[in-house]
């Protein structure tokens, strides 16, 4: 699936987060996944916002995000020059005869235990969302019982801040992409 | 200086210049109605939220200003929500005051508890829940300036009972904070300069005009456009009456009921310069097959419009004022450097072919059944166009839009994008309350009448004398056109019934004049009379022909070249008109 990650700059207010998510909603946009949280500016935060490429056309909801009022700023992020984590914790069917492949299954993955029982364990993954793909799938072999994942937070490499980034959705983008 | 929010508010709606809101009180806004009884501000005492909405509506639409309404929490809220998403829909700039429960109780299923914020959200273009009393001049001012400035649209504000009930430091201008706001800037030069060479160069360009040219009063630049570059205008549901009807470069509406000629020159042209309008599915008909030939020209203030339904081949991101002179002054420019100026002359000749050959067509016989086109028809003559027209959704609409000959702007209100049933009558309402002393023409359905006609009480007292031309013809006529059309005759639940109500004794009760008319002979006579009538609205049932279709028609979801220009033409005829003869008339 070609997912394009969007990096949105919020007014830190009530409310904020469903004028997003009812935009989405509302124009039929496909949400992969949302991530929201504080920046280093209390009255703003940023959201990560993973849509469909193939059914949603990433320019119009660029365009769309930016119409909202608390929406400050909105910057596509192209994933061959961002940095893309995700965090999952994953309860995974672990009887002693097996808890130690699955250890080195761990290992391999940089995932953490943070969590065990007699047949279980809670491992904790921070990965890009491929790598973090390639893991679930070798895991469900072993039987994973319960999945949660945060959704994708990104930020663009090098010394560019998001503030510098012209803005997705300004008027002469839509101009220049005519 | 202390002030209640309720004070606050009054005082902040009187700031910005608000003379008149259309409103229904109740609990939750109680304290906001205290100050109005003794503020500068005209309240309009409306029978049901849904007419004070449309009321605002029809206020911004013939005034270009900001419309205004007020209603309580809960139902008196939601009874707003059609006029809201209308207004979206339309990009009509209005503000929606609604009270709401008290703070501690909002959540708990409080008695007449609805979030509106909520509800609202999809269908404004901002709104607020205001939480402190401190924050009402800047919400108010806020929300004023989001609703009139870019794109215009509804904005609903909250407020909370215990909100305008609580005292709080008054001062204004307030500081707006709206980092996340903003409204393009000056238009790019080298964009217009491209299109206007695109202009220039074209042999069949055609001007689609939408909404956005009424709302930026830029008739005059689209006339001295139009003008230079030779290039003939049609004029969308939303722009009727931004491009004068009988100007020879006018070829009228486009879309499923529209013109043939302006159907037809959209799907020939070589170039589509489109100004403040957005591609709607009710003008380009299967979108794949719109306007074909052409290169498109896109100007809009609204950047998400830019190729949302279609990629221009030149954008122009801003307000249409300064785009259109801008695109004369490089066409005149061009001109007087020595370059070809633009050469339509063959194409403007195919054009006055077409609207020669097929134009709108009815037959009105003397003795037959009445026509709501000549009714239309008449009205247009007899006001010499000087009227503002108003219509709700459906048969009659498009009667009036396509019969009235439209003279300027700020003539034609109806509801376009949401189609609302029963926007005519409060819509008109608040038309006259903008225009006073100005003739506002009610075109409406018997379908739509009955949905809002309560309103007439309201404008009875009111002393607005608005005329009502119902259009009866005793069926729901646009659904009923398309059981026929597409439903094999089947009429499914159409029926209205012409006699009941009894339109005129209901006009009566309703302290208005009540005529009726059924014969062609009596039509002037009874228009003259109701326009005649300067204190109170004027209600006239005409009983017109049940089984009179709109045409011309586009199939919906077919291509515009399916036009059927209808049962007043031939075979032939419409055979011609598929082929589009694209040889001027008489070479």
């Amino acid at each position: 699936m070609t997912t394009h990650t969007l990096s949105v700059l919020v007014e830190n207010k009530p409310g904020v987060l469903s004028h997003v998510a009812g935009l989405f909603s509302r124009r039929a946009f496909n949400i992969s996944s949302l991530a929201v949280g504080p920046t280093a500016d209390e009255r703003v935060s940023r959201m990560t916002i993973v849509v469909d490429g193939a059914s949603t056309p990433v320019d119009q909801v660029a365009h769309q995000l930016d119409k909202l009022v608390r929406v400050l700023k909105v910057v596509q992020l192209d994933s061959a020059v961002a940095v893309e984590r995700e965090l999952a914790l994953i309860k995974v069917r672990a009887e002693p005869e097996r808890r130690g492949q699955l250890l080195e299954v761990a290992s391999v993955f940089g995932a953490n235990v943070v969590d065990m029982s007699p047949d279980t364990l809670v491992l904790e993954a921070v990965s890009s969302p491929a790598k973090l793909d390639s893991l679930l799938a070798i895991l469900h072999d072993y039987g994973t019982c319960e999945l949660v994942r945060t959704g994708r937070v990104a930020l663009a490499r090098g010394s560019a801040v998001i503030t510098d980034v012209p803005d997705e959705a300004a008027a002469e983008r839509a101009e220049s992409a005519a | 200086m202390q002030l209640t929010g309720a004070q606050a508010l009054v005082r902040s709606l009187e700031q910005q210049g608000v003379d008149v809101v259309f409103g229904l009180p109740g609990g939750a806004i109680l304290p906001a109605y205290d100050p109005l009884l003794s503020s500068s501000l005209r309240h309009i005492l409306v029978r049901h939220e849904q007419g004070a909405g449309h009321a605002a509506e029809g206020y911004a639409w013939a005034t270009g200003r900001v419309g205004v309404c007020i209603a309580t929490s809960g139902p008196g809220a939601t009874n707003l929500v059609t006029a809201l998403a209308d207004a979206y829909m339309d990009s009509v700039p209005m503000v929606a005051i609604t009270g709401q429960v008290p703070s501690a109780l909002i959540g708990s299923d409080a008695f007449q508890e609805a979030d509106i914020t909520g509800i609202t959200l999809p269908i404004t273009k901002h709104n607020e829940l205001v939480t402190s009393v401190e924050r009402v001049p800047a919400a108010i001012a806020e929300a004023f300036h989001i609703a009139s400035t870019g794109r215009p649209g509804p904005v609903l504000v909250d407020l909370p009972k215990d909100v305008l009930q609580a005292t709080g430091s008054w001062s204004w201008p307030p500081v707006m904070e709206l980092p996340g706001y903003r409204v393009p800037g000056p238009p790019s030069t080298s964009a217009i300069r491209a299109a206007a060479e695109l202009l220039r160069t074209a042999r069949r360009p055609v001007l689609y005009v939408g909404g956005g040219v009424i709302k930026s009063d830029s008739h005059e630049e689209l006339r001295r456009l139009a003008e230079i570059a030779r290039a003939p205008v049609t004029t969308t549901l939303m722009a009727r009456g931004a491009f004068p009807d009988a100007h020879p470069l006018a070829l009228g509406m486009p879309g499923m009921h529209g013109m043939y000629p302006a159907v037809a020159a959209l799907q020939e042209a070589d170039l589509v310069v489109a100004l403040g309008a957005r591609f709607d599915d009710r003008v380009t008909g299967r979108l794949a097959d719109f306007a074909p030939k052409a290169r498109i020209v896109h100007a809009d203030i609204d950047p998400a419009e830019i190729g949302k339904n279609r990629i221009p081949d030149v954008a122009i991101v801003g307000d249409l004022k300064p785009i259109l002179a801008g695109l004369a002054d490089a066409l005149a420019e061009s001109a007087s450097a020595g370059a070809q100026a633009p050469d339509t002359a063959d194409w403007l000749a195919i054009l006055d072919g077409w609207k020669r050959e097929f134009p709108l067509r009815y037959a009105q016989q003397a003795d037959g059944p009445l026509k709501p086109q000549y009714v239309v028809e008449r009205l247009s003559r007899l006001t010499g166009g000087d009227a503002v027209v108003v219509a709700g959704v459906g048969q009659h609409q498009m009667h009036a839009t396509q019969h009235f000959s439209f003279t300027r702007p700020r003539s034609w209100i109806n509801s376009g994008g949401a189609g609302t049933m029963g926007f005519a009558v409060p819509a008109a309402m608040g038309a006259q309350v903008g225009r006073p002393g100005e003739l506002v023409v009610a075109i409406d359905g018997d379908g739509c009448f009955q949905m809002t006609a309560q309103e007439l009480a309201t404008c009875a007292i009111e002393k607005l004398p608005i005329k009502v031309l119902i259009m009866n013809n005793g069926f729901l006529g646009m659904v009923r056109q398309w059981q026929e059309l597409f439903y094999g005759e089947r009429y499914s639940y159409v029926e209205l019934g012409t006699a009941i109500p009894d339109y005129v004794k209901l006009a009566e009760a309703y302290g208005c004049v009540g005529m009726r008319c059924d014969r062609p002979e009596d039509v002037d006579a009874v228009l003259e009379k109701a326009l005649a009538v300067t204190d109170v609205p004027a209600v006239v049932d005409f009983r017109v022909h049940d089984r009179e279709g709109v045409f011309p028609m586009v199939p919906a979801g077919q291509s515009n070249d399916a036009i059927v220009l209808g049962p007043e033409f031939s075979a032939d005829e419409q055979r011609a008109a598929a082929r589009r003869d694209m040889n001027p008339a008489g070479t």
